[in-house]
Order: structure tokens, then sequence, then C-alpha cells
């Protein structure tokens, strides 16, 4: 017994040393990657960088601020499209859980998450680009808007199920309709976390890049029209990367670099402001 | 040996400690000024008894009074606990189960322990009583299959179940189940059967039935049983100790904790005067 | 009108109006699968099944032949898979289980960083860091090992086997943050149960996974559907090339891939309507795969909520 009970104990141990370094392993990749992004991004980083546009092929120098410009406006068309269609729809399944429908409508939304982006991105073709044969930051904000959709809508429902039943109760003893008490009351106590909700969808999709080659395109000048192609950070980044320029190289690293902030800062901000937001409310 | 309590309310008199033991010489469970700290908050205070052999012993107690931490500080299941501390002796046939020397895997084998809720794994009949065996190192099917029938029988439930060894566990009743439980503890060889309100989520026949199996198991186990009922404990076991507070109140033979008891505290509770 | 009239007039409004919306989400889906056959038809109707047999792409002779793109995505995707799923489950194992409870929130925070990196992110890393050391691990390849078609191909640095590094870091996250939330849900009773027989601590573990494996299983093939329509950071690391090959060194070409660089450059119809057959045939892998493994995590979900667990709340053993 005695023999049997070192050996396994001995196997206890290393599976558990194991599953040790499985967390080391995985975070090796993920500081090499942070590492070179910043190495590599903040070198190139400069003040051209943030005001200028791109340079004709070849030529060094130049930047990305149309690219900048065009991912803040994308993600802005995307938030406009799958804020109420999302929030909106997670309010009737808060409302409803288990009615057929809501069920349904709930399997659609997992689904449409893991459609691969590119999917969406053929998708957003055929309905906005096809029919006007042009590219447009439309197109692509539309594209990116239903990747969001997803996130929004599981969101909206948690958190307003998570609101105490007495807060309804009391808006409803006090004579308010359904309407009157989810928009006043309901609503308003779930903002915090459904800011959140937003800022996170925010965030994954301001990193797309598949989804918008064939709809926002690129566009090598500045523009904000927003039915005319659009550059983006994602695009322009993988544009420059996989070209053979040297300096076109550089700047995609710091175009990495600038992605990942925005992303992170997002994320950090979907974390903290949110939670000022919530000390705010509570008296 | 005497041992003295802060409270003086409730001297632990030496008479109480040293009641003849009825049938072996020496206890099985020798407890000494034992203590347990969650964190900070000091849960048990300073008790000490012995436990004979192949006897039942009943804690019984109001909730909360510290009697399923020390029933758990036995086969030290309190270790998977973060921040909880135990300090002086439990002696299983003289051994301190907190020493260096002690190896927890081979203790608990010793000392198998019966929960509140059954928790069969979700596996076959068969499986749940084998699984104790096979980490031991048991592969033989032979073998395995007549220690799992043995178990069954021991534990009342053969019978009932023979014909389906291979069928889930989950698909018998709350009381098969439980002995199931019983039959898993007892299927690695113990010594001792530690049962922390066995019945209580059972109905009155499931628990008739486990009763009834208690008191056939004591000729071969140790058993200390931690019951809120104390019409069971009284119906069960031999010897009763009374906790309240974290402190051992009383403990003797059943009868006299319930006819006669010696503190005022106990006779208060087993007349049921308080909860 | 009565009070109750109005509000159940106004209750009827408010379901249909917030029901429309969330039909609005019901069509997207199903548009998604509409468009996406309308806009194949011609090459469905052109090739029918050989489309899937044909191992030939070349747009340009007006020869569509999708295997290869079959083959790289299902390839790279299980070794994605092979190569990922121990390390994912030893994290979620360690952060629901073994690692001290300071640790737990960083160590959480940190592998989700890894899904919030963005494709291109990766990819960009991809071409400029791992591909180079892919390389000279390719040229290090003893000759021996040559020999095995697992290994055979000019030592490019693009190829499956980067494809499937990069893919796999990008997978571990998702699998492990499920497998995490599964862990953590199995009643503590049953590893009481297991500890209580004498159990080691990995075995005891081995009893929780075990009550969950519905669940790790769900797990694990949502990271897999995960791999399989990953775009960017495989088609910049996979070489591009639209070949059926066992070798991981061989550049290869994934559906997604194919769609991402050709798409613009379609010049007629046909071309652009066998890329969306593609596509369409991606979107129903893909549906599958992660209706398959959300009914996983579902059911075990459900199972754990039918049984309370009176145990007091265990976490890691510290002897």
């Amino acid at each position: 017994m005695n023999a049997n009970a070192r050996r396994r104990k001995i196997i206890s141990r290393i599976a558990e040393t194991l599953c040790a370094a499985a967390v080391v392993i995985a975070l090796i990749p993920l500081a090499l990657i942070l590492f070179y992004v910043i190495k590599e991004g903040v070198g190139a980083l400069n003040l051209a960088f943030f005001t200028q546009m791109p340079k004709p092929v070849g030529e060094p120098g130049g930047g990305m601020a149309n690219a900048i410009v065009g991912t803040l406006i994308l993600i802005g068309i995307a938030a406009l499209f799958a804020v109420p269609i999302g929030c909106i729809c997670g309010i009737h399944l808060a409302e409803y859980p288990v009615s057929k429908f809501s069920s349904v409508v709930r399997f659609a939304a997992d689904v449409l998450n893991g459609v691969p982006s590119i999917v969406v991105g053929i998708f957003a073709y055929g309905l906005v680009v096809l029919p006007v044969k042009r590219f447009s930051a439309i197109a692509g904000g539309f594209a990116l808007g239903l990747l969001m959709i997803p996130i929004v809508v599981r969101t909206t429902e948690e958190l307003l199920r998570l609101v105490p039943p007495g807060l309804r109760e009391g808006a409803l003893a006090l004579g308010a309709t359904r309407t009157r008490a989810v928009f006043s009351v309901i609503l308003p106590a779930a903002l915090p976390g459904i800011l959140t909700g937003i800022l996170v969808a925010l965030a994954r999709v301001a990193g797309e890049t598949a989804p918008l080659l064939f709809t926002a395109f690129n566009n090598r000048f500045f523009s904000t029209n927003i039915a005319q192609p659009i550059a983006s950070l994602t695009v322009q980044v993988f544009t420059y990367a996989i070209s053979p320029y040297e300096d076109w190289h550089r700047q995609a690293w710091a175009g990495a670099f600038l992605l990942v902030m925005i992303i992170l800062s997002l994320s950090m901000l979907a974390r903290f402001a949110v939670r000022g937001l919530e000390k705010m409310n509570r008296p | 040996m005497t041992i003295t309590m802060d409270e003086r309310r409730i001297p632990m008199t030496a008479r109480t400690q040293e009641k003849p033991m009825t049938k072996s010489t020496r206890a099985k469970i020798s407890v000494r000024n034992f203590e347990f700290y969650y964190g900070a908050a000091k849960v048990i205070h300073n008790i000490s008894l012995d436990i004979p052999s192949e006897q039942v012993t009943a804690l019984i107690g109001p909730s909360g009074c510290g009697k399923s931490t020390f029933l758990r500080s036995i086969n030290r299941m309190n270790d998977i606990i973060p921040d909880a501390r135990a300090e002086g002796s439990i002696e299983i046939d003289g051994k301190d189960v907190f020493g260096s020397g002690t190896d927890t895997v081979e203790l608990r084998r010793r000392v198998g322990m019966v929960f509140q809720k059954s928790n069969p794994f979700p596996k076959s009949i068969f499986d749940n009583i084998a699984y104790g065996l096979r980490i031991g190192g048991m592969r033989n099917k032979r073998e395995l299959h007549e220690v799992v029938e043995k178990s069954l029988v021991r534990a009342a439930l053969w019978d009932e179940v023979k014909d389906r060894l291979q069928s889930s566990a989950l698909s018998l009743s709350g009381g098969q189940q439980q002995r199931l439980c019983i039959a898993r503890a007892l299927a690695v060889n113990p010594d001792i059967l530690l049962m922390d309100e066995p019945a209580s989520a059972l109905d009155p026949i499931a628990t008739a039935k486990i009763e009834e199996l208690i008191y056939e198991l004591k000729d071969r186990y140790t058993i200390v049983i931690v019951t809120h009922n104390m019409q069971q404990a009284a119906r069960v076991s031999d010897r009763t100790a009374f906790f309240m507070l974290g402190k051992l109140i009383e403990y003797g033979e059943t009868k006299e904790i319930f006819m006669n008891p010696k503190e005022k505290m106990t006779e208060d509770y087993v007349t049921g005067r308080f909860g | 009108m009565s009070k109750s009239r109005r509000s159940s007039i106004d209750d009827r409004k408010f379901r249909i109006g917030t029901g429309v919306f969330a039909s609005i989400v019901l069509l997207i889906v199903i548009g998604i699968g509409f468009e996406l056959t309308r806009q194949s038809l011609l090459s469905i109707q052109k090739f029918g099944f050989a489309f899937w047999k044909g191992t030939t792409w070349d747009p340009v002779a007006g020869e569509f032949g999708a295997l290869p793109f079959i083959w790289g995505t299902l390839y790279s995707a299980i070794l994605a898979l092979l190569l990922s799923t121990p390390i994912a489950l030893g994290i979620a194992i360690y952060i629901s289980e073994l690692c001290p409870r300071m640790l737990r929130q960083p160590l959480t925070y940190l592998t989700e960083l890894l899904a919030a990196i963005p494709s291109i992110v990766y990819g960009l890393w991809g071409v400029f860091v791992l591909v180079p050391i892919v390389r000279k691990l390719e040229l290090a390849t003893p000759d021996a090992l040559k020999a095995i078609p697992l290994f055979k191909g000019p030592p490019l640095g693009v190829g499956m086997l980067a494809a499937a590094l990069i893919l796999a870091v990008m997978v571990i996250p998702f699998s492990s943050s499920v497998a995490r939330e599964i862990l953590k849900n199995v009643p503590a009773a049953q590893r009481e149960a297991a500890y209580a027989l004498g159990a080691t601590r990995w075995e005891a573990i081995k009893v929780a996974m075990s009550y969950g494996k519905t669940g790790v299983i769900g797990a694990v093939m949502l990271g897999f559907g995960r791999a399989l329509g990953e775009t960017m950071a495989v088609t910049m690391v996979i070489g591009n090339s639209p070949q059926v090959s066992t070798s991981l060194y061989a550049p290869q070409y994934t559906m997604a891939a194919v769609i991402a660089n050709e798409f613009t450059e379609a010049a007629d119809e046909l071309y652009l309507h066998a890329l969306i057959e593609i596509g369409l045939l991606l979107f129903i892998i893909t549906i599958g795969v992660n209706a398959i493994s959300r009914l996983l995590i579902w059911s075990m979900k459900k199972r754990v909520t039918t049984r309370v667990s009176s145990a007091p709340l265990l976490e890691a053993e510290p002897a």
C-alpha cells in the first residue's frame, strides 16, 4: 500500500507542476507579442504618423492619420447600428425569458457570435456594396455592427436579469406601464453594465480586419465621407505588413501598437469608468 | 488526567472522561486539547475525549456548535479549507493524525466518511464502489467484483442492485444513494466510519434503514455519527457527546446522557427546552 | 379606458415593439445563409459537388477545385486543437483548482488578454517574428526526419506549422475560460467524496474533470470553431498556396484566407461566386461546430444546477 501511495503522490505533484507549466507556456507568446509590438511600435511612432496621410507606394514617410480617423468612424457607425438593435433585443429576451421565440432568438445570437467575421463581411458586401457597386464606410460599419450585436444582446439580457425584481414591482405598483417601468427604472439600473458590454464589443470590432477588406476597402486619402471607401488601422496595417517596403513594415508595427493601445484603453474604460458610474448611482 | 476548561460554568470533570470502556481497553480515537480556528475565529475550544472502538459514538448539539468541524478534523478533511488551523492532538490507535509522519491519503482510507447529502459519482454503481479500490491499485476484475459485492452486502444494498451494477448510481433513490456511499466508504476497508448527519436528507423509512445499518456495522467498525436528531442518537449510539458553541459540555454513555445528564445545559437540550 | 386595459395594450405594444428588434437578429442569421447561397448560385449550379473534390484552383483557367481549402482549414484547426487543448485545460485546472487565491484574478486577466489581441497583430507578429523562428527550426531539421512526409518540403518558414502554432495560441483563451467556468461549477461534494476515499489532489481533480467532461468537450469544440474561422493571422503565415499536403512545412491555404486574399481580385462573376460558395461552406461548418459545442455546454450546466451542494466551499489543498 505504501509504495502505491507514494507513486500516486509523485504523479499528483508532477501533474500539478505540468498545469502550472501550461500557464507559463501560454504566457510566453503573450509576452513576446506585447514585447515586439511595444518595441517596434513605439520606435516608429512619431508626429507624422498621427497627422499625415500615406505616401505613394515606395516613398518613405507619411502616416496613418486617415486610417486612425477611419477606424473611429467605422466603430461609430457600428455602434449606431448595433446598440439600438442589440439593446432592445436584449430587453425583449430579458422580459420574456422563457418564450419559444426568445429561445430561438437567443440561439440565433449565439450562432451569429460564432460566424467567422469574413463571412459577415461577405453578407455586408452582398447587402450594401453590391447594389450600389461601391465600397463604403457604411458597408464596413454595418459589417462591424453585425459582429457587435451578439455581444450587446447577451450583456444587456444578463444585466437586466440581474436587476433586483423589487425595482420592477415598485415601479409597477406606482402605476407605471411596462414600457415605462423598463425604460425609466430597470434599464437605467443596468446601464453601467450595459455600457461595459458596449465598450467591450467596440474593443472587439476595432481590431477586425477581414470584414473590412471588401466593404470599407481602403482609401489612400483622408475621407470622412461615409458613402466612400475609407481607410482603417487594421486594413492599413495588413496592407503595409504584406508589402515589400521596410518603411511600411515599420509603420505597420506603429499601427499595431496604436491598435493594441486603443483596444486596451477601451477595455480599461469599460472596467474602471463604468465602475465609477455605478458608484455614482448608488446612494 | 484532569482537563481544565476556561469556562467556569462547564467544568469538564475527570469522572466523565474515565467512564469504563465496554469493549476494549484502549480508546480507538483519543482527542486531547483539540482546538480549531477558521482564520482568527476559534470555533472549537479545548476539547478532549476518548472514543472507544467498535461502538457508535454520537455527537449532538445545536447547529453550528462545531460537531461537524470536529468530525471532519478526524480524517483531516478540513485541510482542504483555506485559513483553517487545528491545534492539539487527535490520536488514532496512538498515532496523532496531525503528526508529521501522517500520510493523509492513507489516513483517509482508514477513516471513511459519509456526508449529509449523498454524493455518488456520475458513474455506474459498480464504478462508484470500485473507485477507492482502483486508486489503491486493485486491478484484478475478480477481486474488484468480490469486494464490491461484499461492500454492498454490508451496506444492505446488494439485493436491491445486484442485477444492475452497471446502471448509473444517479438512478437510485436518495436512501439507496446514501447506502451506496456507505458501501463506497466500506470498500476500502476502513477501521473507522465518520458519518455527518447521514440520514437528515432522507424520509423516515430510508432513515430507519440507515439506522439499522449503523447498528449492524458497529460490530466491525468504530462509528462516529453527528446528528441533529436526538431520538436517533438515543436509538443508535452507545456513547454520546454533547457540544455547544464549540465546547464539549458532557460526554458519556448514551443512557446516562439522556436519562440522567449531569450538566444543566445537557438536560435542557435533551429535554427539548431549547433548540 | 381602465388602467388595466391600458396597461395590457401597452404590454402588447411593448412585446411586439421589442420583438421586432429581436426578430432582426433572427433575420440577420437567416439572411446570411440566404444571401450566401444566392451569391454563390452560379458556382453551385456549374460545378455541383465536383467543386469540393477538385484539387486545382486556377481561376484564370476557370478551374475551381476547393478541396485544398477544406483540407487546409481542417488540418490547421485540428493541429491547433492538438497543441492548444492540453495547455488550455492545464490553465483551467491551475486557475480553478491549484493556484493561490491571490493569483487567480491576475492570471485570469492575463489569459483573457490573449483573446483581446486582434488577429492582425497576431499576423504581424507571426510574419516578422514567428516565421523566421520557424524557418530556423525547419532548417535545423535533421535529415532523418526530413524523409517523413510530415516534415517534407522546403524550409520556407511560412506554412502549416506556423499557422498551427499561431492558431493554437489564439484559441487557448477561448477553450480555457469556458473550461474554467465548467470546473468552477462542479459541486464541491464530488471532490470531497474523492478526498474522503483517500484520493490525491490530482485524483480529485480527475474526478471533477470527469464530472464536467461533457462541458469540457464543449469548451474544446468552441476553440475548434474559432480556429476554423480565423482569417488574418492565418493568411499571413500559411503561405497561401492551394495544395493538399500533410507536410507541416508546406505552404497551404484555408477557406477564410482565400476569400480574404482573392475577393477583391475576382474579375468575373463566376470567380466571385466560387469564393462565396467557399464562404457558405465555412458558414455551415462553423454553425454546426458551434451548435454542438453550445449543446454540450448547456447540457452540462443543466446537470449541475439540478443538484444542490450542501458542502462548504472547497479551495486548493495546501498540504
